[in-house]
């Protein structure tokens, strides 16, 4: 672990530059994806990669060079890239850096057991194969597969103002889907993949429930292929953890993302309808609307004790009581904006520069356990598994698709109903939340795909959250 | 970073190594990809961020006894370390292989096949196109990305496949704000830079601009005639493409064209379209080493090919055509109809002329059931005159009825529309399409 380290410190102590500070960040990336599909394995999909990205300041102006040669000359080069760079754009520059501050902190951060090895390639896939068997015979079950993603992450960040921060981290993505179809429609049901991602080693496998999933996960692929269409009309709607983590994600994290605000994103992820006045004024939701930025959850995706601009990283409420206090933008959003943020200045690999990114992103549990939930419910709709996200540059108009839907009449669960979707406005939509589920109702989660930025970057986000439960909903079904 | 020559020269020298290193019954397929990129965006018309990617990585996959696994590896340009990198690879591959089972849908191409595509126009340079760039939006809330500079591909086989390509290019694609907060959007790409083209470019957006003034128009719901333009039906294709032609996807039920390759549905017969390989700016050969055919997928209307790689070719019995291991196209061509572009308004009479859409994704996907926003310059037509730009509005349609049942007419002229995705790394991907004018286009928010 961190065996590059001496020569890297080595090699930046040597480095030479005319600019008023620099920084070198060192990424280190392994991984593999391993696959059985329909009891067949898939040959297994590895990688390694390593490069450094080489950031400095000239005069107040801010540019970067990647390399993927880490050689003396390697490092000195893209230095001297990065240099000429800010010096012959200056005349152009948008930003006077010259006055924000920089990291000058040490620390090393690991992810829960990282010290423990992972099991062998050979036992991931007797376990996959194990699940990819247990999926009944039925001909209208006509695909399936199980999976493990791993991917391990050491990351060195070195600045001439002496910070000296070293992580090491190990992210699992289990899943398994089912397919369902029966001459005229198909369905899908999955567990994990984009939904369920965390930090650390085999207990992550065992968290999802990957093990002894597959017959009840084709059992509910059946069950929706044989359901009618969820009906049209105004709902409540309930919504499970690996749902609301989508709605999270998209009508709240987005929108608050202070880079965007500030216009960067306007060429490609958008804008956003809260302006940079709204921070300390604007009632977001209702009152039951507590939302935080948490690196501190150990097996959450996004957990990290510095952003990759080695700014220390801490709990912050953004949202409290439905109020909002404060949006998520690092050191140099909060710079430009003269506005307080978090640590989440983050970069998806060596080739990418840092941008405000969204971290752990999670809604804090409220006191209702779910029964409560669905027994508070007249005539709603329980959804649960995203399947389909579509929102408007600003962040407010959008419509969503689940896997799975239920029926609430009376506060009881009914009938399953396939092709569950809804739309609102987020503006709207978190003030008509209702009722939000406790402790035993929330979960960890997180996907590895979350897009932004130019150049595009895909990175790791992680929100945990409970059921929540929101009135008057448009819901709506399919055409099959 | 290196020249063409060496560095195609060095990919040479890797394979020759991984050649020689091989055992009498292991086989190997090696891809190459390499870029070195300026990157510079662009926020109120000045540079928000620079900088620049130097980059490069081998797909190996190595075979033995029917089995088989895939390993990338980055290089670091240095031929010494890329040969220890590469030997360290084949080990971890040679210690991976005995614990996998026997692949039945393993098929390799055994071909010796060659390609040569390099094309090396020269690029101005970054603080040249910067000026010119900051020159012309002076005055006005641009904002936009440039990228540029050189991309390699290469592929080579334990058979004697050999395959190069490479090519400068550029693509600025960016954005002219109105104060109102509506926007145009343009992107000015290719491989020789010129700086009359560019400010011809630049011209016509900030002319659509000027209409973006006027008084915001809301909608209600409802179904309204449409004009899609290729920006905005390129939207609509990148949907479709994923999975939508993939042999695999469409025999296990999760095409969104599935009822379309079923002949249960079918598209105007209006509707041609062609993964045209050849005389685009994508390799010649696939990922998996597959010199990549020229296939019609949509011919008047109904389905034709689909788009195979080798596993889809072993496990459905059907031909490999070239396919990218994701059976994604990246060269689609659909043809034009007899719209004439001076004709679009007046044919649309009263309706919505769409430039952009945006954030597409299924309402229910068996069905082609499509759902998105308008995005950037969507305008209100009366009796074929620009009224009033409208505000952001989402739609929720078939494919089957916008490029079927509802389709009137598609245009003459067509646009060549180059990806200006970086995820990784620069894409290739193209697509030609003409703009598209429906009876009636549903929305819904």
């Amino acid at each position: 672990m961190f065996d590059f380290h001496p020569q890297l410190k080595q090699r930046f102590a040597a480095l030479r530059t005319g600019a008023e500070f620099f920084s070198l960040r060192y990424v280190r990336e392994s991984g593999q994806h391993l696959s059985v599909r329909k009891n067949v394995a898939e040959p297994p999909s590895l990688n390694r990669d390593e490069g450094a990205m080489l950031t400095v300041r000239v005069n107040g102006v801010e540019a970067y060079a990647a390399t993927n040669d880490l050689s003396q000359a390697g490092l000195q080069a893209a230095l001297e890239r990065a240099e000429q760079h800010a010096r012959r754009l200056n005349p152009h520059a948008l930003l006077d850096l010259r006055e924000q501050a920089v990291s000058s902190d040490r620390a090393d951060y690991f992810s829960p057991h990282f010290d423990q090895a992972f099991p062998p390639l050979s036992d991931c896939y007797q376990l996959l194969g194990d699940e990819s068997a247990s999926v009944p015979t039925d001909e209208r079950l006509v695909n399936w597969q199980a999976s493990i993603g791993l991917t391990q992450v050491e990351q060195i960040y070195l600045n001439s103002a002496g910070a000296e921060l070293r992580q090491a981290q190990r992210f699992i993505y289990p899943a398994l889907d089912v397919t369902a179809f029966d001459g005229h429609d198909s369905q899908t049901r999955t567990l994990g993949r984009e939904n369920f991602g965390q930090q650390g080693g085999f207990d992550v496998i065992s968290r999802c429930g990957l093990i002894g999933a597959g017959p009840r996960i084709a059992d509910q692929a059946l069950q929706l292929l044989m359901a009618p269409n969820t009906p049209q009309g105004p709902r409540d709607l309930l919504l499970m953890p690996d749902q609301m983590m989508l709605q999270i994600h998209e009508s709240i994290g987005h929108p608050l993302e202070l880079d965007r605000i500030l216009g960067d994103e306007r060429n490609y992820a958008g804008t956003s309808f809260v302006k940079t006045s709204d921070f300390g004024h604007l009632q977001y939701g209702s009152s039951l609307l507590n939302v935080t930025f948490d690196p501190d959850i150990p097996e959450e995706l996004a957990s990290y004790s510095h952003d990759d601009d080695g700014t220390a990283a801490s709990k912050q409420f953004l949202i409290r009581e439905g109020l909002l206090l404060r949006p998520l933008g690092g050191a140099l959003s909060q710079f430009r904006a003269g506005l307080d943020g978090v640590a989440n200045s983050r970069a998806c690999g060596w080739n990418r520069p840092p941008i405000d990114r969204m971290a752990n992103l999670n809604i804090e549990p409220g006191d209702q356990a779910l029964e409560q939930l669905i027994q508070g419910i007249e005539h709603g709709v329980l959804m649960r598994t995203n399947r389909s996200w579509s929102i408007d540059d600003a962040r407010n108009k959008f419509q969503f698709g689940c896997e799975w839907g239920q029926l609430i009449e009376n506060g009881e669960l009914k009938g399953v109903v396939k092709n569950p979707n809804y739309r609102g406005i987020s503006a709207q939509f978190w003030k008509s939340l209702r009722a939000v589920g406790d402790a035993s109702t929330s979960q960890v989660l997180g996907t590895p795909n979350c897009g932004k930025g130019e150049p595009n970057q895909v990175i790791r986000v992680g929100h945990a959250s409970p059921a929540c439960v929101f009135s008057h909903v448009d819901v709506f079904g399919g055409d099959a | 970073m290196s020249t063409v020559n060496n560095e195609a020269g060095a990919f040479k020298a890797l394979v020759d190594w991984l050649r020689d290193a091989l055992r009498e019954t292991e086989q190997f397929t090696l891809g190459y990809a390499a870029e070195s990129s300026a990157f510079v965006r662009f926020n109120h018309g000045k540079v928000r961020q620079a900088g620049q990617v130097q980059q490069a990585n081998v797909s190996f996959k190595l075979i033995n006894d029917g089995r088989h696994a895939d390993l990338q590896i980055t290089l670091s340009g240095d031929t010494e370390t890329d040969q220890q990198r590469l030997a360290e690879g084949l080990q971890q591959l040679r210690e991976t292989l005995p614990l996998l089972p026997a692949d039945p849908y393993l098929l390799l191409n055994h071909n010796h096949w060659h390609s040569d595509n390099v094309q090396a126009h020269p690029l101005p340079e970054t603080e040249q196109a910067v000026a010119e760039i900051t020159r012309a939006a002076d005055g006005l809330d641009l904002v936009g990305f440039y990228a540029a500079g050189p991309i390699s591909r290469g592929f080579a086989s334990s058979s004697g496949a050999f395959g190069w390509h490479q090519a400068n290019s550029f693509n600025f694609d960016f954005s002219l704000f109105h104060e109102n907060g509506q926007a145009v959007k343009a992107s000015y790409a290719g491989h020789e830079w010129s700086s009359e083209g560019f400010v011809r470019r630049f011209e016509q957006a900030r002319e659509q601009l000027e209409f973006l003034g006027r008084p915001l128009r809301t909608l209600p719901p409802g179904e309204y005639r449409a004009y899609l333009a290729p920006a905005a039906l390129e939207e609509i294709m990148g949907m479709l493409s994923w999975g939508g032609f993939s042999a695999r996807a469409i025999a296990s039920k999760q095409s969104p064209l599935q009822k379309f390759y079923a002949h249960e549905a079918s598209l105007s017969p209006n509707v041609w379209l062609t993964e045209q390989v050849s005389g685009s700016l994508s390799p010649a050969f696939s990922d998996e080493g597959y010199p990549r055919d020229d296939l019609t997928l949509i011919a008047k209307g109904t389905a034709n090919a689909r788009l195979v790689n080798s596993r889809s070719a072993a496990e459905y019995g059907l031909g490999a055509n070239g396919a990218s291991s994701y059976e994604y196209p990246t060269a689609l061509d659909m043809q034009g109809g007899q719209l004439e572009q001076k004709y679009i308004l007046e044919q649309l009479g009263t309706g919505l002329y769409i430039s952009n859409l945006w954030y597409l994704n299924y309402s229910d996907q068996p069905a082609a059931r499509l759902t998105g926003m308008t995005r950037f310059a969507t305008f209100w037509v009366e009796n074929g005159q620009i009224q009033a730009p409208v505000s952001t509005m989402r739609f929720d349609d078939s494919v089957y009825s916008l490029l079927g049942s509802q389709l009137e007419a598609l245009t003459r002229e067509r646009e060549l529309l180059l990806s200006a995705s970086t995820y990784s790394q620069r894409a290739t991907a193209s697509m030609l399409l003409p703009g598209a004018l429906v009876k009636r286009l549903t929305l819904t928010l």
